[in-house]
């Protein structure tokens, strides 16, 4: 057992080459850089049809009539479905509330959503047959705020609400409501010697992953149906879908095509359902694929926030209390909205100790997009706002905003607002400490002996400025993120290992149903198996529904739970064999009896080093094979009225420096430099562990200067639904990414590891906006800032 | 309409192709060359890069009609093209095939499609971390080697200049950049 | 929807008269955005690709005749000396994928008020040569644009070629994105200096309904320059004149407020490219200026 905060020692197969640890390269590499890896908007199939889904071009309306006549009657088309053709009685699915209609009935509670879909011979044939299906729409007045959606007279977007949720609103236009009271703010609001408020917005972000939603629907012959598809977690989909069908889970088969990036996006449903409805209603295969436009409507967003602060602190810089209140837009549909609310609220003060917090965090339900998960949610809004809220702190007291942070920084033992002991290292001093010790970035870089270089300045190839109004700034910011599902959610993963002898090899293979998003699960699920069984021929089998559940592709949780269970089923596994060869082998060496026995470079070995025998020989002909649940310990849910509760598992810590230079009168900002210092318990393969933190970091600085869908308030609806005006970092965006490991043990985590994905894409924001506020001397409480914000021009 | 072009040095016919389908339709759709990405489909990623008669170009953005008698060069036949490129170059990058092999990554998991003989700027990309999820793979290999073999000592800012059509959403470009280097640096300790 | 390949000019001019409604397509940047996206469904696609002299460009004594297919990257390597604006204004159109398709006659043809080649035109000078069945003509760039993505084109006509006035002077162009790379202009400026006439031209691009020129800025600058004597002595421009130029740049704008920015950043924006590339381009002048007269 590892101890807290020393790194990990391994002693079973740490001879074994392409174990944990190393920077072993993903199994999956050479089908990915060949273009061979298929991805499910690769799917292809004989005699296929394209499904094509026609949604709403309003946002709040009645659905007076829907005629698909003309739809059907056009040549190529083979079915078109709305509500009314649903065959059972479940017409609705969610996450954690079914609240979504498969298809739209009655209503349209926003821009986008779907309302009938069509299968045709070709996907023009489809689009056009879409286009002849005539709705007729009354709309409705848009909730699109808190103010209009709390409203006395508030048109209600959902009705008749009886999920577990409604008791503890005070409006049913209020999804979620988490208050974490401790301690006494107006008593110790008495102590302060300054006080610092601040109101904060946080646009809406997209995942913009690039692998547009897609899939294939092939109907099998016993009535159910394969669905290839690009999903978070292959379980939960079916769940919702099977009931929609009518048909048993064993009848709705599931295997995870290749999928183009997730990061939360992928968590709800998109084409699954429709593309299931039309195959079986059609008896043939159905591909649907999303074009970008309609990706925008086909997925979650990143909640946006309004984030309301006041903290308070003593002359020499140490926080007395902390007030917030966070309202984060849910849109539509609930969603990840409950769990959004909990992060947000349980981690709003960030990573400081502070004994008196009154918090208090809602999710609406509105008529604009829906709102889920997105890499880090809820921690991210309020990261944004209380690091602002830091610095602003820290300018009142005339102390450095790092030394702030470090004077007040939460270390192990500390109690978070819940109540709930932080039980593992906590490094947030010391990370704040690495990344402002790196060494800065030069200055001008941008000037050569031919001129100015524009590549290296605000507006780039643009060719805007020469050097003249670019003023540098530096900024800071640390986060914290959760690790795995909170709030008592059964969050576990199933693991099936095998081994057996294939070639006159010994060779592991590992059957988990996690969905590879990117994120590099695959790569680290070898590692742990060659580690743990001593081999180095491992096959990672395809996931599917044929193994239990895994789990989400979310929380920072995959290598946690589901590298917890591979090494759980391994162990047994390992067992097994030496059991295995104790019956066979036992008798020609005492040590077989006596001796603590591993597994390495293919055989049988004592602790001391000597060799008992091959595993070739031990297996023969037979085959070992285990298939194991494994459970990180239980969480409990936070108490509806104080907040208290241990409702997490485990945390995560990245700081940020950002070195930034603004084109002060344009108003264009050039990140030079994004260093981050992450803890990661213990990094199972470094290299997908940096390209992760530099992964999240970058997104982190997409939504500081230039990500956000926008709604208009109006209409509620999105005005630019495509890559053209929704903006994410190009390369000449995207500044060096320095990156410093820690690697402190978190004794009750597999290998003492961390949750490593999220946590950058917390703290890179506010350091960006913390170095914009330095270069310009402005206050900037919204993200992402535009060049109007910086030149007064908005 | 009836449509022929080449494709990675094999002339290929596709029929029954509607007038407003994308030359990317017609490669994945089509000809079963999926290895080109359809992630915008409005030439603002990069990802469904072919090379048309040489030259760099977003697929989704050529009507297919346009192909008709052009040469397109594909992710799927990059390896090829690197190598008739090193062979044709006269020794110029004279052992790179060889290399290519001695550069083949350690661990032998499944699903890895071994046995292909990558170019150099594949396998760098391999090597260095590049690759996450890999949708942008594809048209970053296609716009990274064509820059290569342009300008074979890139400066940082040129590198960044010439892959500023392709976005990538998983890796922040920094693990790409690093391939990108290595691919030159091999490439130039292989002349 | 049919797709015609004329092999010839004269093959295209005869599809597009016989198929007015025909939509010329030569790099598709533009034309299959809108065809992916459903926005569009032409009867008629017409292929410009097989057109070897809309690839072609001439240089001239005065002007250089620029093939309206000559893709930007093309402009950007080739025409850097002889048309230096619209070279710096080609490497700010999206992405080198792009660059390697795109050209001046999509540009035109859309006539987006952000079409990025627009400004230089503008500040430049140039004619667009168009031709129909009917006969050729040319369009003085000031008379090419009519209205928010219209222009001077008849149903039956096509671009042939921009013939652009040769730089006699330096030139500049900026464009204002909400990214480094890869984005449609928020507003764009490009500047001309004509010593030989001694006057100087602008061209202001997605900060009116069309592409304008801010005349009063041009009329104001002309007389200040002449009346400073600053063409002979090459000073330093006096900060109050950069500073009124610019203010009549930006007053020239009539933008709106859209998703890639205010209408006020819009001005304001435009005023500090005007009395950036005025700066840049003086100092240009001024040091050629110097060197002509260390020669002397």
């Amino acid at each position: 057992m590892p101890t807290n905060g020393v790194p990990t020692k391994i002693t079973q197969g740490s001879g074994t080459k392409g174990g944990i640890g190393e920077s072993t390269l993903r199994p999956d590499g050479t089908l990915k850089v060949t273009g061979e890896f298929a991805y499910s908007s690769d799917m292809w199939h004989e005699d296929m049809l394209w499904g094509q889904i026609l949604r709403s071009t309003v946002a709040h309306a009645e659905i007076v009539s829907i005629d698909t006549a003309e739809a059907l009657a056009t040549p190529g088309v083979y079915a078109v479905m709305t509500y009314d053709d649903l065959p059972t009685e479940v017409k609705h699915y969610g996450l954690e509330i079914q609240d979504t209609p498969v298809l739209a009935h009655g209503k349209v509670r926003h821009h986008g959503e779907p309302v009938a879909i069509v299968a045709a011979d070709h996907p023009e044939t489809a689009r056009r047959a879409a286009a002849k299906i005539k709705v007729d729409y009354r709309e409705l007045p848009v909730i699109t705020d808190e103010a209009s959606a709390t409203a006395p007279d508030a048109v209600l977007v959902h009705e008749h609400r009886d999920d577990h949720h409604i008791g503890h609103v005070r409006h049913p236009n209020i999804v979620h409501r988490q208050p974490i009271v401790r301690g006494d703010v107006a008593t110790a609001r008495g102590r302060a010697d300054v006080i610092v408020e601040g109101e904060y917005t946080f646009g809406m972000q997209d995942q913009a992953f690039l692998g547009p939603e897609s899939g294939l629907a092939v109907p099998e012959e016993d009535g159910g149906v394969h669905l290839y598809i690009a999903t978070q977690w292959l379980h939960s989909d079916l769940r919702q879908i099977a009931p929609v069908l009518g048909l048993p889970e064993d009848k709705v088969r599931m295997t995870l095509a290749g999928v183009g990036g997730a990061f939360g996006g992928r968590e709800d449903l998109s084409m699954q359902i429709h593309a299931c409805l039309l195959a079986l209603r059609t008896g043939k295969p159905v591909k649907i694929v999303y074009n970008r436009f309609e990706s925008f409507f086909g997925h979650v967003h990143r909640h946006p926030a309004k984030l309301y602060y006041e903290h308070g602190a003593t002359a020499d810089g140490r926080l007395t209390h902390v007030k917030a209140r966070i309202v984060l837009d849910g849109g539509a549909y609930a969603s990840a909205s409950p769990a959004v609310v909990g992060n947000a609220s349980s981690l709003g003060v960030g990573p400081y100790a502070v004994d008196d917090v009154d918090i208090e965090a809602i999710a609406l339900y509105t008529n604009n997009p829906p709102c889920g998960a997105m890499r880090g949610f809820g921690a991210v809004q309020a990261c944004f706002a209380y690091e602002a809220q830091m610095d602003k702190l820290a300018a009142r007291l005339g102390i450095d905003p790092v030394e702030l942070r470090q004077r007040n920084a939460m270390e192990q033992g500390t109690l978070l607002p819940t109540g709930q002991p932080v039980d593992s290292p906590a490094p947030v001093a010391e990370l704040l400490r690495r990344v402002k010790a790196m060494p800065m970035p030069p200055e001008r870089q941008w000037e050569s002996s031919e001129g100015a270089d524009v590549r290296q300045l605000p507006g780039g190839l643009s060719n805007t400025t020469h050097g003249e109004g670019v003023v540098r700034g530096v900024g800071y910011a640390v986060g914290i993120k959760n690790v795995g599902f909170s709030e008592g959610f059964d969050d576990y993963s199933t693991a099936r290992v095998r081994m057996e002898v294939v070639g006159g090899e010994p060779v592991a293979t590992v059957h988990t149903a996690m969905a590879e998003v990117g994120q590099g699960g695959v790569t680290v699920h070898a590692q742990i198996a060659r580690t743990e069984l001593g081999v180095t021929q491992v096959t990672i089998h395809p996931a599917d529904t044929r193994v239990g559940s895994a789990g989400s592709t979310s929380a920072s949780r995959q290598t946690y739970v589901t590298g917890g269970a591979i090494r759980h089923a391994c162990e047994l596994v390992r067992e097994k064999v030496l059991e295995l060869g104790r019956r066979k082998l036992g008798s020609y060496h005492p040590a077989w009896a006596h001796a603590e026995l591993l597994l390495e470079g293919g055989k049988v070995v004592t602790d001391g080093g000597e060799v008992l025998a091959d595993l070739v020989d031990v297996l023969g002909d037979e085959a070992v094979e285990v298939e194991e649940e494994w459970r990180h310990r239980p969480t409990e849910p936070f108490d509806l009225r104080t907040g208290q509760g241990n409702g997490h598992v485990q945390y995560s810590f990245a700081a940020h420096r950002a070195v930034v230079e603004v084109d002060t009168e344009l108003g264009l900002v050039k990140v030079i430099e994004l260093a981050c210092a992450q803890d990661v318990g213990k990094a199972l393969n470094p290299l997908s562990v940096v390209g992760q933190i530099q992964g999240g970091t970058t997104q982190g600085l997409g939504v500081a200067v230039m990500e956000e869908i926008l709604v208009d308030p109006r209409t509620a609806k999105v005005r630019n639904p495509s890559f053209t005006d929704y903006l994410i970092p190009t390369i000449l965006d995207t500044p060096t990414i320095p990156v410093d490991v820690l690697e402190l043990a978190d004794d009750h985590a597999p290998y003492g590891l961390r949750g490593v994905g999220e946590a950058p894409t917390l703290s890179s924001t506010p350091a960006v906006l913390a170095a914009i506020r330095a270069a310009t001397g402005l206050e900037l409480n919204r993200t992402p800032v535009r060049p109007e914000h910086l030149t007064g021009t908005s | 309409m009836r449509v022929n072009f080449t494709v990675n040095g094999r002339p290929q016919q596709a029929d029954d192709v509607w007038e407003g389908e994308s030359l990317l339709y017609v490669l994945r759709e089509r000809l079963g060359l999926p290895g080109s990405k359809n992630a915008c489909e409005q030439g603002e990623c990069g990802s469904c890069t072919v090379r048309l008669d040489g030259v760099p170009v977003c697929s989704c953005l050529v009507a297919a009609g346009q192909a008709e008698g052009r040469e397109v060069v594909t992710v799927e036949g990059l390896a090829d093209h690197a190598r008739q490129r090193a062979r044709g170059a006269g020794g110029t990058c004279g052992t790179s095939l060889d290399e290519a092999k001695g550069w083949t990554a350690d661990g032998t998991d499944s699903q890895t499609g071994e046995g292909a003989e990558l170019s150099p700027v594949q396998q760098a990309f391999i090597d260095a971390g590049a690759v996450q999820c890999g949708f942008c793979t594809p048209g970053l290999l296609v716009a990274a080697d064509e820059m290569l073999e342009r300008r074979p000592n890139p400066s940082d800012a040129d590198i960044r200049e010439a892959l500023s059509g392709n976005l990538c959403r998983c890796t922040g470009y920094e693990k790409i950049m690093d391939a990108v280097r290595l691919a030159a640096a091999r490439q130039s300790e292989g002349v | 929807m049919d797709f015609l390949r004329p092999a010839s000019w004269e093959e295209a001019l005869a599809a597009k008269a016989e198929h007015p409604t025909a939509v010329p397509i030569a790099g598709g940047t533009d034309v299959m955005v809108e065809i992916n996206f459903d926005h569009r469904r032409p009867e008629y696609l017409m292929d410009l690709t097989r057109i070897g002299d809309l690839h072609a460009w001439e240089v001239g004594d005065d002007t250089v005749r620029l093939g309206a297919s000559v893709p930007y990257a093309e402009i950007m390597e080739h025409l850097r000396p002889e048309l230096p604006g619209l070279a710096l204004a080609s490497h700010t159109v999206a992405s080198p994928q792009i660059r390697n398709r795109g050209g001046v006659g999509g540009n035109l043809g859309t006539a987006s008020p952000a079409g990025d080649a627009h400004p230089a035109l503008l500040a430049a000078g140039a004619e667009v040569e168009v031709e129909s069945v009917r006969g050729s003509r040319r369009i003085p760039i000031d008379d090419f644009y009519t209205g928010v993505k219209r222009n001077a084109l008849a149903p039956d006509e096509l671009i042939r070629a921009v013939h652009i006035d040769k730089a006699d002077g330096p030139q500049q162009y900026s464009k204002v994105g909400t990214r480094n790379a890869m984005v449609i202009a928020v507003c764009a400026f490009g500047l001309a200096l004509h010593p030989e006439t001694r006057t100087v031209r602008t061209g202001i691009g997605s900060a009116a309904p069309t592409p304008i020129r801010a005349r009063a800025a041009e009329d104001f600058l002309n007389a200040a320059l002449e009346e400073g004597g600053f063409w002979d002595n090459g000073k330093i421009i006096t900060p109050s004149v950069a500073k009124r130029f610019a203010a009549l740049c930006a007053a020239a704008c009539n933008p709106i407020d859209d998703v890639r920015g205010t209408a006020s950043y819009r001005r304001h924006a435009v005023g500090v490219m005007a009395r950036r590339t005025l700066t840049w381009t003086w100092e240009s002048y001024r040091g050629a200026h110097r060197t002509t007269e260390g020669a002397a």
